[in-house]
């Protein structure tokens, strides 16, 4: 959405559950579903004298989370405790970090659809424990006019990183290519699934308008309970035109939290955020802080690949793909492997591979089910088929059937093409003999193309391809054709 | 460092403490006068002087992530001592704000 | 073998050379603290069909060839430590009905060791007081005069060891609560060094400074106790990984070459004539072992109770939140969670445990918390250097546990005047530093008839048990004040199960 007049302020806030064996503080397992207040042990259900000792794999997937954003690590960090009551929150405190994150700073590099490119500073990323689940016993599963509500402490515990973006996003789409780098990022270093529908995602965003060239921030509203990234585009994008609406009707935007109504398509008010919450934090005095030495951030540091961000730039840049391709590529970690091994091996034809893996193999791996990546054909044998196609030593429908073949079978394209005979014609005059002898055979055709029927070469150009047993290159076919229909000989 | 009169009803309020007319009249001198002994606590110099952050100096106590099957509690156990359940859940009375 | 006033050590040897079982030792306590209790009020709850179950299984291990340290020692347990199966309260309205599904380590750890468990004691209400009187379920009287207090927090845990209901017991030290009431029930507390033993199953109530220690009859007794509970224990991060020394059979027996502080700022010409006498004889005891005593000072000792008393209702306003009628304890009903958790928690809580959260959660609100809560962590800080310069010139330091002897029920009913018990206490606590109390001798309280026991605080640098312990025993080696008291419940039983008074106490 632009508009001349406003400029839309948006800050993200997202939390994401990480991928570990058991919670932040307990040896309770980190598993989605299960039967409620089965996976419940004294300390994540808060019994007295119970005690948190922290999970060093959390601590772990921090660092190299921060890390991937070129946070920095500071030497000490260390858990606070945020005070408040809520019955979801077995302790009515969670283990937080306050004034002393793991990470500091960083920079999100995104990209949008269009092929644009931006970046977002990071505030912090912070390592919590997540709270239990209520159900509310009402009509609709809602808050508003529940009876009663039902807790399930399952989830209760699960260690939590808290993203803190800076208010560098001006739009919705910008806010969803954020999250979307964030979401790729995590999920490819292994430290979160980032399953939104799951929970494991979750975001809310901070919007505010002002007069494009002010220097101040508006007021900005909090804008929660969106679901998936379309919500979040959606939200936002609505949250942005209500505040317009209100400004330009006269009246003023109000400090408050708003709920995304999925259905509705709209925000509602959901409290009025002036009423500050007083957390009393205070450093959580059954935990020990954590050193953070250099050795350990040079160590992590090394276990980082490249990122997503990264890939696509080099998808872009190096390899020239349009902006959606190289996408498609860097969603799917192990279909990018694949298509980095055969590109590499067919010595640098990255459009000939992608449209191979992004074509005709995307289309047999979905109609099978078996990924790419886990299929028959190797890297090394689309890099082969690769140069064939790029070299023109075989056409496009040679290449479609090499492309079956090696798919159900395996085995090499280079060996598949000579034990098939599927070598192209590219013969200047073996091609020309067979036009000759296809000119010969459709007089009428002929006289129709000279007579101003051009359309008719496709006809001619297949009768060739017919002729030659599909083995003609189709180009120099034509080619060869036109020349011979204009009158050369 | 002054001698605030404590705002009992809004620290209980934090403290989700309902308390009688008769407990704030009668908590009040008393906290008032724990907080005499406590504000003569400004006449001690503590300029440069850090905080106590841990009693006995460690750091980085953490665990390894495994699952601990020993401790997880079975469900009755768990369910065992809540005032009020519903099946498998702990049941409580309807939650107004956001956060209560 | 007398399972009532032997050692714990002379019991454990009887039972692992089979010359009597835990059996039997357990079916002498069952009723003997079943009869004596109904004077003193230690326990909150007895648990003899459980003390039978651990009789048996450590009859069983002792037969197989296993030797048990503590082999069927009667213990008991201070009610706010979990033991899977017991009810559990803190002294509490709100926990009335807790009954834990696990157990303390330091609580299993001596389980282990063979001992047997006659009850959980009563206490100050989550362990916050000095007299044992905001127990909100239960009264505890000191064995010394049944219109005393015992003192407090862990008020059941020394009545029942200084009234021969337990050989041994578990308190929690936050603030004095394992030496004060010591001192008033003429028995030995220990509070090792903060982290020594696990708090894990213990009830919080200021986290940086509860501590599990044992009270006896004798030095040598809590370092058996101590040997068998101290020690890293992976369930809580606070507790340090260092090797523990044994203390048992190591302890020294005169004070030959030892500096013994004598702390300025406790002065003994603040106390009354008779306990003054007490404490100038003690001192004069440690020069007559071989003590030099040596005048150290700890300046910022004086902030000590306004420190502690920002820090740790601070730490208890946040430890006590998660009593809230949800998954656990009372719950008193209301229209929303809202109102149930005020309801909940104004029927639960008594007026001392309100007062201490009303504090703490002021001291860390906003707009306070760098005056109150961060000050006092600072000043702690100065308190914890102030001993530490002290410890250049000494190896332990000498002072009353408690400003006067047990005094009467009700007599110091402003909370504030009640605070001040802890004023020998607190320093060392807010540094974290081993400290006990042992028996020195009795005075007559103005407004007694009897003689009443007093306890000479002993503190020693971090880590340094043995040697706190050894200082201890070489005292009450040679001095051997307790056994010069009778408890009023001794009245009460037949003489026959009184001890001579020089004993066997070895």
């Amino acid at each position: 959405m632009s508009s001349s007049t406003w400029e839309a302020v948006i800050g993200i806030e997202c939390h994401v559950e990480l991928k570990t064996a058991s919670k932040m503080f307990c040896g309770c397992p980190n598993e989605f579903g299960g039967e409620p207040n089965t996976k419940v042990c004294p300390v994540c259900l808060a019994l007295p004298g119970s005690l948190p000792v922290p999970n060093a794999m959390a601590i772990e997937h921090m660092l190299r989370a921060g890390l991937a954003f070129d946070a920095t690590i500071p030497p000490l960090s260390k858990f606070d405790r945020k005070n408040y009551f809520y019955p979801d929150m077995p302790k009515n405190y969670q283990i937080s970090q306050f004034d002393m994150p793991l990470t500091q700073g960083g920079v999100v590099r995104y990209w949008l659809e269009d092929g644009t490119r931006g970046e977002c500073r990071l505030t912090r990323i912070h390592l919590e424990e997540d709270t239990g689940k209520s159900t509310h016993a009402s009509a609709d599963g809602r808050l508003a006019g529940a009876t009663s509500s039902l807790i399930d402490f399952n989830r209760a515990g699960v260690p939590l990183m808290e993203c803190v973006g800076e208010p560098d996003i001006r739009s919705a789409d910008e806010a969803v290519a954020f999250l979307e780098t964030l979401a790729r990022t995590f999920r490819e270093l292994g430290v979160s699934d980032v399953k939104m529908e799951e929970g494991s995602l979750r975001c809310d965003a901070n919007v505010s308008i002002r007069k494009r060239g002010a220097a101040e921030y508006g007021t900005k509203a909090e804008i929660k309970n969106m679901n998936s990234f379309r919500s979040v585009r959606r939200a936002i994008a609505s949250e942005i035109a209500r505040q317009i609406e209100v400004v330009e009707s006269g009246g003023r935007v109000i400090q408050e939290t708003r709920g995304w109504d999925e259905a509705a398509g709209v925000t509602h008010s959901q409290r009025s955020k002036e009423e500050a919450h007083d957390y009393r934090y205070f450093p959580d005095p059954d935990l020990v802080p954590i050193d953070v030495t250099e050795e350990t951030v040079a160590r992590v540091r090394a276990t980082l690949g490249e990122t997503p961000y990264e890939r696509y730039v080099r998808y872009v840049d190096t390899f020239g793909l349009d902006s959606k391709r190289a996408t498609q590529l860097v969603d799917d970690a192990p279909l990018a492997a694949f298509f980095d091994r055969a590109v590499t091996a067919s010595g640098g034809k990255a459009q000939a591979v992608v449209a191979f893996v992004l074509g005709d193999l995307a289309r047999l791996a979905n109609e099978s089910g078996t990924p790419l990546a886990a299929g028959k054909v190797t890297p090394e044998a689309l890099a082969e088929l690769a140069e064939l196609t790029s070299s023109n030593a075989i056409n496009s429908k040679a290449a479609k059937q090499v492309v079956e073949t090696l798919w159900n079978e395996g085995g090499s394209a280079k060996a598949l093409v000579e034990r098939e005979g599927l070598a192209q014609v590219s013969d200047r005059g073996a091609v020309a003999a067979i036009v000759d002898e296809v000119l010969a055979a459709n007089p009428n055709v002929v006289a129709d193309y000279k007579a101003g029927k051009t359309n008719v070469m496709g006809f001619l150009t297949g009768a060739v391809m017919k002729a030659s047993r599909g083995k003609a290159n189709p180009t120099l076919a034509q080619e060869l054709l036109k020349e011979k229909l204009s009158g050369g000989s | 460092m002054p001698t605030d009169r404590i705002d009992i009803r809004h620290v209980a309020r934090l403290a989700r403490l309902a308390l009688t007319d008769d407990e704030i009249a009668t908590f009040a001198p008393q906290l008032g006068s724990l907080m005499t002994h406590v504000d003569a606590l400004a006449q001690l110099e503590t300029e440069n002087v850090p905080a106590t952050a841990q009693v006995v100096p460690s750091r980085n106590v953490q665990r390894a992530d495994t699952v601990r099957p020993e401790t997880i509690l079975a469900r009755e156990a768990a369910l065992s001592n809540a005032p009020q359940v519903q099946g498998p859940y702990f049941r409580v009375p309807r939650i107004i704000a956001e956060e209560g | 073998m007398d399972p009532f006033t032997d050692s714990a050590g002379a019991i454990a040897r009887a039972v692992n050379a089979r010359s009597t079982s835990a059996v039997e030792v357990a079916e002498a306590l069952i009723p003997r603290a079943e009869r004596v209790d109904a004077q003193l009020g230690a326990y909150l709850q007895r648990t003899p069909e459980l003390m039978r179950e651990h009789a048996r299984r450590v009859d069983a291990r002792v037969a197989s060839g296993e030797s048990l340290p503590l082999a069927g020692v009667p213990v008991a347990i201070k009610d706010n430590m979990c033991l899977t199966g017991t009810r559990t309260t803190a002294g509490s309205k709100i926990l009335e009905g807790f009954v834990a599904p696990y157990t303390a380590t330091a609580v299993q750890r001596l389980l282990d060791a063979g001992a047997l468990p006659v009850g959980k004691t009563n206490l100050d209400e989550f362990a916050m007081g000095s007299s044992g009187e905001n127990s909100a379920l239960g009264l505890t009287r000191n064995p010394y005069d049944l219109d005393r207090v015992p003192g407090g927090s862990s008020a059941g845990s020394a009545a029942a060891v200084g009234g021969f209901e337990a050989t041994l017991s578990l308190g929690s030290d936050t603030g004095g609560s394992i030496r004060e009431p010591a001192a008033f029930c003429n028995v030995v507390g220990f509070k090792p060094t903060y982290g020594r033993v696990s708090r894990y199953g213990l009830i919080a109530f200021a986290s940086s400074l509860d501590q599990i220690g044992p009270f006896a009859r004798s030095v040598a007794d809590a370092a058996l106790v101590y040997d068998v509970i101290a020690g890293k224990d992976p369930l809580d991060a606070t507790s340090v990984d260092r090797d523990v020394e044994p203390a048992a059979g190591f302890l020294r027996e005169d004070l030959r070459g030892v500096r013994v502080g004598i702390v300025k700022e406790f002065a003994l010409d603040a106390l009354d004539a008779a306990s003054r006498a007490v404490y100038e004889a003690a001192y004069a005891d440690l020069e007559r072992l071989g003590a030099e005593l040596v005048d150290v000072t700890l300046p910022t000792a004086e902030y000590g109770l306004a420190t502690y008393y920002l820090i740790a209702p601070a730490e208890c306003s946040s430890n006590l939140a998660r009593f809230d009628g949800v998954r656990y304890g009372l719950r008193a009903d209301g229209a929303d969670v809202g109102e149930m958790y005020e309801r909940t928690r104004a029927a639960g809580f008594g007026p001392e445990v309100k007062r201490r959260i009303l504090i703490g959660t002021y001291a860390l609100s906003s707009g306070y918390y760098d005056a109150y809560y961060l000050k006092a962590q600072k000043a702690r800080t100065r308190i914890a250097e102030d001993f530490a310069r002290a410890f250049e010139r000494c190896d332990a330091i000498v002072s009353p546990a408690a400003s006067s002897p047990a005094f009467r029920f009700n007599a110091k009913s402003d909370p504030v005047t009640m605070y001040l018990m802890d004023y020998y206490t607190i320093p060392g606590s807010l540094a974290g530093l081993p400290s006990l109390s042992v028996p020195c001798g009795a005075a007559l309280p103005e407004d007694g008839t009897r003689p009443m026991p007093m306890g000479l605080q002993m503190t020693t640098p971090l880590f340094t048990e043995r040697a706190l312990l050894g200082y201890a025993h070489a005292y009450e080696r040679a001095t051997l004040h307790a056994e010069k008291l009778t408890p009023v419940t001794a009245v009460i039983e037949s003489s026959t199960s009184l001890r001579a008074p020089s004993g066997n106490r070895a």
